[in-house]
């Protein structure tokens, strides 16, 4: 009896998958019905703790915290979704070149994405928000452009061991061209080593959007966002409303525990392989 | 030396590079006129203001202007303030730098022992543990450990009040009593890092040709691991760490906004909800400064402690 050759995926890509897809359903449900209107306030709720009508209590406008971390949690995965998409394609694109083609474009690229991963993200991300002013808009540029070098890297690195194999050296035989070769022979191949770098990145994208709400550059005051949420709820920590927080920042927890999980199994799993 | 040469030359050329593209950048976007006349200037006064700040000439020579005197120690005025931005900035970088450094002490203090324990008996109950622990602390962001240190500490136990800064000149011990638990807030994700990668540096290095050695010697695991594989286990911690106190620095900027400490990463974000680009662009630079002498530093102790990479 033949082995089955690919290893079992391991727990932690269940557990992170799990999770993440609960959170998904959950936000997309989220989309079209929220157990409150997320910016209806009634000043008689305010600050009213966890229970059964209001599971995560309160806010000090009265509004549903839970409906809100639902809808917040909404607008950090959408910014998180579109900064991998475009980083992602853009970091994968430039690295198959690079790697592909080498020579000089690919030794001054690479220096640049060594000096920009040589910087802390969020310090780059405050750095380029206040160039550009802080937006919606502009965190979705400044994530993906600062998320570039980490797909860029990966892809290069993977492409140049790949384009070295036998049936790159046939597909070349049989006259097909570079292109070709890079996005229709060897990408393929690629997928089990992207796949936990796509993932890590998103959970990376969504710390650092959670970051930058949480520091008052990112989407705008009246957008609940799970960053600015935490912040807006410090102020009631000490005057008696410790669930505000505390949900908020559970709920964030356990997005990027879900994705972080997802992440470090994929690349077990591939490592296995 | 010719390595170290070598890596002192690029240390400069990568910090004027930066101040450059810094300068350029904040130069371009940065216009103060608009701010600081407002949007019913007549052209007279706004061509009055450029002339008196120098605006009309070219940005080479106002780069090497605010080059030469940045080096001096003479940062330029803050546009909203009026002061000048090195007295502003100076008292908030030692506090920063301060919580940094007992940061990464705590990490360094906490990680390596616990890593070492872990790797001691892998997959044993205490490595596990350690691992569980890990991937959950590693979910959780800095500034929510910070809301929940402030939560258990702060309003709980009472240990500190949340808010209330304590500065060094009044209250030495207060301050220390005060720092610590943002210190702790950025240790944390960063201990669970470093165990996590001190943990597996160790359990490759047992299984090194070196090790089975140390064993048909007569060496006890313990003895193997204390005196052969924990020296070469830690060479890749160590730049590992050299490289966390850039990120520690970085995590200061979030974690001084929840204890309300004053330090330079509020400064640096509340001056960039004023658009004050002369404030901004000092922060920017001391902040650049810091990871690129970090990262030489790293360079030159790894290459002391593995001396083959100088041979590379």
């Amino acid at each position: 009896m033949q082995k089955n050759k690919i290893k079992k995926l391991n727990w932690m890509v269940y557990t992170g998958g799990i999770i993440t897809a609960i959170i998904f359903i959950i936000v997309l449900i989220g989309r079209f019905y929220t157990p409150y209107d997320p910016s209806a306030m009634n000043g008689q709720l305010r600050l009213a703790g966890p229970s059964l009508a209001h599971i995560m209590g309160c806010d000090n406008f009265g509004r549903d915290i839970f409906s809100r971390v639902v809808e917040g949690a909404g607008t950090t995965l959408t910014i998180a979704v579109l900064v991998i998409l475009i980083g992602a394609s853009v970091g994968i694109f430039i690295g198959a070149l690079t790697g592909y083609f080498g020579g000089v474009v690919d030794e001054v690229f690479m220096r640049v994405c060594d000096l920009i991963t040589a910087f802390p993200s969020i310090m780059l991300a405050l750095i380029i928000i206040a160039i550009l002013s802080p937006s919606e808009k502009n965190i979705i540029w400044c994530l993906a452009i600062l998320f570039i070098p980490s797909f860029a890297r990966v892809t290069r690195s993977e492409m140049v061991k790949q384009k070295s194999q036998n049936y790159v050296k046939l597909a070349k035989l049989m006259g097909a061209g570079s292109f070709r070769i890079i996005f229709v022979h060897i990408l393929p191949n690629m997928v089990p080593v992207l796949l936990p770098t796509i993932t890590i990145g998103f959970n990376n994208a969504v710390l650092a959007e959670a970051s930058m709400s949480f520091l008052g550059v990112g989407v705008s005051a009246n957008k609940p966002s799970l960053g600015r949420m935490l912040s807006e709820s410090q102020n009631f920590l000490v005057t008696g409303a410790p669930w505000y927080a505390i949900s908020v920042g559970l709920a964030i927890v356990l997005l990027i525990l879900g994705l972080s999980l997802l992440g470090e199994g994929l690349q077990q799993w591939r490592r296995n392989r | 030396m010719k390595y170290f040469l070598k890596k002192l030359i690029t240390l400069i050329v990568t910090l004027i590079i930066i101040s450059f593209l810094a300068f350029c950048a904040f130069q371009l976007i940065g216009d103060p006129i608009a701010s600081m006349l407002g949007t019913n200037a007549t052209p007279e006064a706004v061509a009055e203001l450029k002339e008196s700040l120098g605006f009309n000439r070219p940005i080479l020579v106002r780069y090497f202007e605010w080059l030469t005197n940045f080096v001096k120690g003479d940062f330029g005025t803050s546009y909203s303030y009026n002061l000048p931005v090195f007295g502003m900035v100076m008292p908030k970088l030692g506090v920063t730098v301060f919580l940094t450094i007992i940061a990464f002490l705590l990490t360094v203090v906490v990680s390596i022992p616990l890593g070492a324990l872990a790797a001691r008996k892998e997959n044993g109950i205490f490595d596990r543990l350690i691992l569980i622990i890990d991937q959950v602390v590693m979910a959780i962001p800095p500034f929510f450990i910070g809301i929940l240190l402030t939560c258990i500490f702060g309003v709980a136990l009472r240990l500190f009040t949340p808010g209330l800064f304590v500065s060094f000149k009044e209250n030495p011990s207060g301050f220390i009593g005060y720092m610590i638990f943002p210190a702790i807030s950025i240790a944390i994700p960063r201990i669970a890092m470093t165990v996590k990668m001190f943990r597996s540096s160790i359990i490759s290095q047992m299984q090194k040709d070196y090790i089975r050695t140390a064993y048909a010697r007569g060496a006890n695991s313990k003895r193997a691991l204390k005196e052969h594989a924990i020296k070469n286990a830690i060479i890749p911690v160590i730049s590992f760490l050299a490289v966390s106190l850039s990120e520690m620095l970085a995590s200061c900027i979030v974690i001084e906004q929840i204890f309300s400490v004053p330090g330079i990463g509020r400064l640096l974000v509340s001056s960039i909800g004023t658009r004050d680009f002369t404030v901004v662009l000092a922060i920017v630079m001391i902040l650049a400064s810091w990871v690129v002498i970090v990262n030489f530093i790293a360079d030159i102790i790894y290459q002391v402690i593995d001396p083959r990479i100088r041979f590379n």
